[in-house]
């Protein structure tokens, strides 16, 4: 039986790139205000299961060509990485260190470590998420 | 005043979700179900605005909007399951 869902389609184009840009939004405003790295990958997997739903499995991998599993260990190697770093320079296992600089465009800007530590949480969050659906959808 | 009126609007939504978990108890059939899962995330959104108004914050509209993409994801999932009996499929046959 042929399904003729033209407006879905339709729609999860738009939404999609929204989704995606309040996920951004959530990840970078963790420093300061309610967001973070773990609500941020969940949104970012939210749009990309969206994805999934509407089309399936095939077309999304042939545009989106990212083994999620190894997205997952690449986040997790970042997190523990920046653990390790922090122990190289004397200082105890997880601290982190900001400071402010000096940007041609964006002008005195506070860059932390954090962020790293923050985006390998939300990589290793999109990479489970995403994992965890495709392999439930495997037996059906 | 108007402390008055949002509390009786959160007091009308609360009557409101359990109108429509009751429907999800009873409800006859599963498109019922979900419409009145729709509902209940809506009613939610509504809510949660109405108390941000109450607590005069701003901390609660990211809130909304996860609601709100969650709800959404959600409904049309469910929508999927009922028509085609499969969510994620692997390739689609047409």
């Amino acid at each position: 039986m042929k399904i003729n869902d033209v407006i879905l389609q339709t729609v999860t184009k738009l939404v999609v790139f929204i989704i995606l840009t309040f996920g951004v939004e959530l990840f970078f405003s963790g420093h300061n205000d309610p967001g973070g790295g773990f609500i941020g990958g969940l949104v970012l997997s939210s749009a990309l299961v969206l994805l999934f739903l509407v089309h399936d499995i095939e077309t999304v991998e042939k545009g989106i060509p990212v083994d999620f599993k190894k997205v997952a260990a690449v986040g997790v190697l970042f997190v523990v990485g920046t653990g390790v770093g922090a122990v190289l320079f004397g200082a105890s296992f997880l601290s982190q260190a900001f400071g402010h600089f000096e940007l041609p465009v964006f002008g005195s800007t506070e860059l932390a470590t954090v962020v790293l530590f923050e985006a390998g949480v939300a990589m290793a969050v999109v990479g489970t998420v995403v994992t965890i659906m495709l392999s439930i959808s495997e037996d059906v | 005043m108007i402390q008055t009126m949002l509390t009786i609007a959160l007091v009308l939504f609360a009557i409101t979700i359990t109108i429509a978990v009751i429907r999800i108890i009873l409800g006859p059939s599963m498109p019922d179900r979900v419409l009145a899962l729709d509902v209940i995330g809506v009613n939610l959104i509504a809510s949660i605005a109405v108390f941000s108004v109450i607590m005069k914050t701003k901390a609660f509209l990211e809130v909304i909007l996860i609601l709100g993409i969650l709800s959404f994801i959600g409904t049309i999932a469910y929508s999927k399951f009922i028509e085609r009996g499969v969510i994620v499929e692997r390739k689609r046959d047409r």
